[in-house]
This record gives structure tokens, sequence and C-alpha cells, in this order.
């Protein structure tokens, strides 16, 4: 079967400035792809490539076997598109917006009614599209790109600017559509929402894919310490540490600021056994490494754009 | 509303449990991701377990479902998007008007603002080019005020004639501009006219006037019959009124004003908003797209047309149409055409609003004024009224004087609507060059 997505050594250059860096990436069908990156890093870029909206100076991109550059209108209505600014006539309203995009892929009226219902836009559809707060824009626009049943799905920063509700029901409705097996790819720069939502993950930084797989190998690979932290004054820290050499705990790192006493190791079977030994494990936590943390030991610290 | 494709009552068939065998492996939920590593990725996995389960049931197979329905619609799909199409095109349509109609401003500015020109032009100019001169009568004026009845009500229509007894101030109306002339009577049967000379058209009609009164008393002094009389008239007695041709000018304003913004605002509008990539990642025609632009663009103009002739027309303006007014419906179609573009061309140069409007305004603005919108231009040099004849406004607004006021037939305007829809044709090949469907 043919991937979703197969892009080999694309390219696209503005003026002095290198936007897509020779990306190569394969999308499988039905999996759920995020292309994470800083401001700037070329992700928004990479995705209108792939959509086809721009072309590239350099590389192939297929979609389901066919060439999305020049506009390929057979492969039109299998993927849908979402771009980071909303794209509506501002004096249409919820309603008219959907079945116009409806009409565009020959879909009727019913399929935009629940497409509406679906991303809980029912109660505004009679609002003007410039009236919409940037969530409800954000879903109306993901319900254009859902309205005619698409394979391939991409979504660029579909979460940006919401509050923690709409982020999670957002969430929900992306995490839906991909598990009735469409191909979901987006981009995003909150570690937490690629973690949780996608397969696989494309770390990219100056137009260039520094490392794609799984989040959690990503996680793992990083070999970061694990930090386990108990309230502090159930024991000392010079305590702890004789009690983790005398059980071989290997290196470890103790440190109490006076609010939480937390040790930090690559092992931390012994320490948690330790612990519960000396009875102090009130206020336990234990913090592994985060794709945050992968993010920003491969993009470094510095402000970007 | 569009036509209802087939996938409708899928939807909700997929609903019903039993068919949750589906038949398409790689799109079915329960066929497993096939994505790598999906069972390391921790908590995404557990949540993606449960979405599975519940996805099937009430999505999925449905979805499945309709791919099947469309794949098999084979043969019969043709004449099926043949009528969607069209479908695409009027919801397009409608959302343009819509569009339109809700912009309170651009109500206001393609049909409120010019109608109101019109009232404005209309009731200033209602009187005819006639010469009203004013004159003060000092003292009793023999001459004068032996006219009565019927020809006294003649010399009203041409001179509004103020009784006096102050001279000195008289005069120094006459002086300062607020009085035409003076007349009193001098000694004898002399009659004194004073004249101000910086109106020369009204000061030589009012020495005319009193001269052919005093020229006709004289005669009825003699009492003999006149030897020779002069019956005058007007030839086009049709366009005696003015508002025959400010109709036809500021309809063609209006409709060159409309047109020409409209689109080249929309155009970057949609441009700058995303909308025209939007609507290029949807399998939908360019051509669609421009029609519906055009269509609307047309109803606008046929809108102003209509407004434009109806409010020239009530008795107050007294507009009447000659024979082949009907004509002025191909020649706006033709001209909105032309003009839209214009508008292509300075939406497709412009990256913003405000550049389109400077751009537009740039080519509209002397295109108005060389029209013959405003004035005529037969004393112009030779250099304006060529740039003039290289602007379709000229045309559209001769072209409609032809039809609407002067009698013209089809043969006087189909050369106009060719070089009109020629000068489209060029524009667009021109604008082609420079437009793009994306900010950079």
């Amino acid at each position: 079967m043919t991937s979703a997505i197969a892009a080999d050594g694309v390219r696209k250059r503005y003026g002095d400035i290198q936007a897509v860096d020779g990306v190569s990436l394969t999308v499988e069908t039905g999996e759920f792809y995020g292309v994470l990156g800083p401001n700037g890093a070329g992700k928004t870029t990479t995705l209108e490539i792939l959509e086809g909206v721009r072309e590239p100076d350099e590389g192939s991109i297929e979609l389901f076997g066919l060439s999305p550059w020049p506009r390929n209108s057979k492969l039109l209505p299998r993927i849908g598109v979402q771009f980071q600014a909303s794209a509506f006539f501002d004096q249409l309203t919820t309603r008219e917006t959907i079945r116009l995009f409806a009409s565009f892929y020959r879909v009727g009226v019913r399929r935009a009614e629940a497409m509406l219902e679906r991303v809980g836009l029912t109660d505004l559809a009679g609002v003007h599209a410039d009236k919409l707060s940037g969530g409800q824009a954000q879903r109306l626009s993901i319900a254009c790109a859902l309205v005619h049943d698409p394979e391939l799905v991409f979504l660029d920063e579909p979460t940006a600017g919401l509050d923690p509700q709409a982020r999670r029901n957002l969430w929900d409705l992306l995490r839906d559509i991909n598990a009735e097996g469409r191909t979901v790819v987006l981009t995003t720069h909150y570690l937490d929402e690629a973690e949780i939502l996608c397969d696989r993950v494309s770390v990219m930084d100056h137009g260039k894919i520094l490392k794609t797989g799984a989040p959690a190998t990503l996680v793992r690979e990083l070999d970061d310490k694990v930090r386990v932290s108990v309230e502090s004054g159930l024991v000392t820290a010079p305590a702890m540490c004789e009690l983790l050499a005398e059980v071989g705990a290997g290196s470890v790192a103790v440190e109490d600021d006076g609010v939480s006493l937390t040790v930090a190791t690559n092992t931390p079977a012994p320490v948690l056994s330790v612990l519960a030994e000396q009875g102090a494990l009130r206020g336990l936590e234990v913090r592994g490494a985060t794709l945050e943390d992968v993010f920003l030991q491969l993009t470094g610290r510095e402000y970007r754009a | 509303m569009s036509i209802e494709h087939t996938d409708q009552s899928t939807a909700t068939a997929g609903a019903s449990p039993q068919e949750d065998e589906s038949p398409r492996p790689g799109t079915a939920p329960q066929s497993g991701k096939p994505g790598p590593g999906k069972t390391e990725s921790g908590e995404a996995g557990s949540g993606k377990a449960e979405s599975g389960k519940t996805g099937p049931g009430k999505e999925g197979p449905g979805r499945a479902e309709t791919k099947a329905g469309s794949e098999k619609g084979g043969k019969g799909s043709d004449r099926r998007i043949g009528a969607e199409r069209l479908s695409a095109f009027r919801e397009l349509s409608r959302a343009m008007i819509l569009i339109s109609v809700r912009d309170k401003a651009t109500v206001f500015f393609l049909v409120v603002f010019p109608v109101m020109f019109l009232l404005l032009f209309g009731t200033l100019f209602k009187d005819g080019a006639t010469a009203h001169a004013k004159v003060a009568q000092v003292g009793a004026v023999q001459l004068l005020d032996s006219v009565h009845g019927a020809d006294r009500a003649q010399l009203d229509k041409v001179l509004s004639i103020t009784r006096t007894r102050d001279e000195a101030e008289a005069l120094r109306k006459v002086r300062k501009g607020d009085l035409d002339a003076l007349i009193e009577q001098g000694k004898g049967n002399t009659l004194v006219l004073r004249f101000s000379g910086s109106d020369q058209v009204k000061s030589a009609s009012v020495k005319g006037i009193f001269n052919s009164l005093l020229q006709q008393a004289n005669l009825a002094a003699t009492g003999k019959p006149a030897t020779y009389t002069l019956k005058s008239s007007r030839i086009e007695d049709q366009s005696l009124k003015p508002i025959q041709f400010l109709t036809p000018g500021l309809l063609g304003w209006a409709i060159a004003t409309g047109a020409v913004f409209s689109s080249s605002l929309t155009l970057v509008t949609m441009r700058r908003k995303r909308v025209l990539r939007r609507l290029r990642m949807a399998p939908i025609s360019a051509g669609s797209v421009v029609a519906s632009r055009i269509g609307v663009t047309m109803i606008i103009a046929l809108v102003q047309t209509v407004l434009f002739i109806s409010v020239a027309s009530t008795p107050y303006f007294g507009l009447e149409l000659t024979g082949n007014w009907w004509l002025i419906v191909p020649l706006v179609i033709c001209a909105t055409i032309a003009f839209m573009s214009i508008g292509l061309l300075t939406g497709s140069l412009a990256k913003t609003e405000e550049a389109a409007n400077g751009f537009s305004q740039l080519i509209v603005l002397p295109m108005s004024f060389l029209s013959g919108s405003f004035f005529s231009l037969d004393d112009a040099p030779g250099w304006l009224k060529a740039v003039s004849q290289a602007m379709p406004l000229r045309y559209l607004v001769t072209g409609s004087e032809s039809v609407l006021t002067r009698g013209g037939g089809i043969l006087d305007v189909l050369p106009t609507m060719g070089g009109m829809l020629l000068f489209a044709a060029v524009l667009a090949t021109i604008s082609w060059r420079f437009f793009s469907w994306d900010d950079a």
C-alpha cells in the first residue's frame, strides 16, 4: 500500500532564507503525525508544500502516490486543509460558510449541518465569521477541512491561542477523526499536545528535520534523569545520600530547597525503595523527561522569531 | 441549496452496530494502526485506544461505506458532477451577493452615493441652461411696467426683476455681482441699462432682451404689423433637459466606480485573508469563482441602472427614454466586464487594500473626469481627448446616451460593446502576468 505522504529532499528558498532545507518524510495511512519546531523553523512552509499550496524548489512529494503540485484536482477531494489564519468571508455566517465549503465538495446540507454539530458550533450557526472567537473560528476552520470526509487532513497549529478547555475539546475531536482511520498531519509548538496526540513526531529547526520518532521513544533516547521528589523535612539531604550510597544506587544528585527534597537519578527504583523504607513518601512526585526536554535539547534555548 | 449526494443516507446508516465489520482494511479503525511506534507512545496510546473503541460505532463504517458508494458511482457521476458544479457555482454566487449586500459601506458607495449625486446634479441643473439674469428696476420704468399678462410671464422666465428706489444701493450690488444689471428711466423716452461685464453670457442676454423689448415697443408705437418675424426652435429638443445627459453620465460613472473598486478590493481581501488559497485547495474551477464574481458585479451594475433610470424618470426630473433604451442592458454588461478587468489589474498589482484603493483611484478618477460624465470634452486639448478615448467609461457614457435619450439603435452600440470586450481581454491578459493566488 502506498504511504499517505512520501516526501523526499524537499527544499524551498525565499530570498536569502532557506525556509525548507532538504526535508524527507513518510507518513503512513492512518497515522497521526506531528511536525514540531520553534517559530520560523519552516513547519508551515513544509506543510504548505505537502498540501500543494506551494511549489518546492527541489524534491518530490507524493500524496497517495500522486503529486500535489501543480494543483491536482484528483487529489483535492481526498485531502482537507486548515490554515493558520482562518480563511473565511467575514460577512458570511457560520452556517453559510460550512454550506459554501460543502458545496465545493458536492456534499449535501445534512452533512454540513452534522459537521457543525460535531465541532459544537450549531448554536453559533447564525453568527458572522468575523464575530467568532479564536477557538470558534478554529473549530469552523477544522469543520470546513473535514466536511468532505477527507482521507488526509493537514492542520497548521490548530490549537494556537486557544484556552485550555477549547484545546482539550479540540484534542478529542482530532483523536476522533484519527480513530476513524483518517491520516492527520499537524504542526504545533505545544509539546504536550504532540506527546498526547501524535503517533510520531518530527522535530524541525532551520528548515531541517532534526529527529523523527514516537514521542516516548524520543524521550527515552534522551536518557535524561528522572526526578523523584517528596516533601521537605521527612528525611535530610545528607542522610538520603548516605542511604542511597549504601544500596549502591549509582550517581545521584540530592537537593533540598526547603519545600521539597528532590533526587535526580537514572535509576529511580532504588531511590523509591529507600524512600519507602524511611516512610518518607508524603507528596511523592516522579517526573521523567518530556518531549519538551527533547525539543529544547535539539533546538536550543535561544529566542526565535 | 446544493444537491444532496449519496453520502447523506450512509452517514446515518453507518450508525447501526451490525455494520461494524468494515470491508476496507486501510481506513477501518479496527484494523489497527499501521504507524510505527504506536504501542510505545504511552499516554497517547491509551487515549487513542479509548477513542478507537467509540469511533467505529459512530462514524468509522459510515465513512467506509461512503467511499464505496462514491466509487461505485461510475457512469452516473459525470452527470452528477455537472449538476453539482452548478450548485457550487450557485452557492459561490449567493455568497458573493451576501458579502456585497451585508457590507454597508459597499451598499452606500455602490447605490446610495451615486443616486445622491443624481439627485443633487439633477436638481441643480433642473432649470436648464438658460441664463437667468437678475435685474434691478430703479423707480418707474414705463416700458417694463406696461408689460402684462402672457408677455409678462414670458419676461419673468428669463429675467427676475426687483424693484427698488435706491439707485446707489442697486449700483453697488451690480458692481459686487449680486445683480446682473439695473435699469432706470432716463430723460425723455430713453432707457438706461447698466450691467456688469463679469458674466459675458448674461450681460449679452440682458442687453438682447431689453433691445428686443425696445424694438417691439417701437414697432407697436408705429401701429404697423412687423415685416419680418423670426421663428426659432432647437433641433435636439430631447436633450433640452439636462437630465437627459446627466443620467447616462452619472450612471456610467457609478457603474465604473462600483465595478473597478469592488473587484479590485475583493480580489485583494480574498488573497490577503487566504480565502483565495482556500478556494484553490477546493476541487472547484477557477472559472466558477471568476464567473460568480462577474455575475454578481453585473447584477449590481444592472440594479444601479434600473435605480438610475427609475429615479430620473420620475416626473420631478422627467427623463424621457427613446425607443431602443433596453440596449442599455447588454451595454452595461459589456462595460462591467471592461471595468472589472481594470479592477483585476489593480487588484493583481496591489498587495494591500490601501494600495488597491490607490491604484484604482489612479485610473478611475481621470477616467471619470475625461469621460464626459461631468462636463463636455469638446474644448479639451487633443491629447486629453486621446486619453479619454483609451478608457472604456467614455464609450459607456456616449453609448448609453445614444440608446437612452438619442434614439440610437443596435448598430450604434455594437462596435462599442465589441471594443469594451476587447479592452477587457487585453487587460485580463496583462493582469495575468501579475496575478497571484497567494501572498508570496
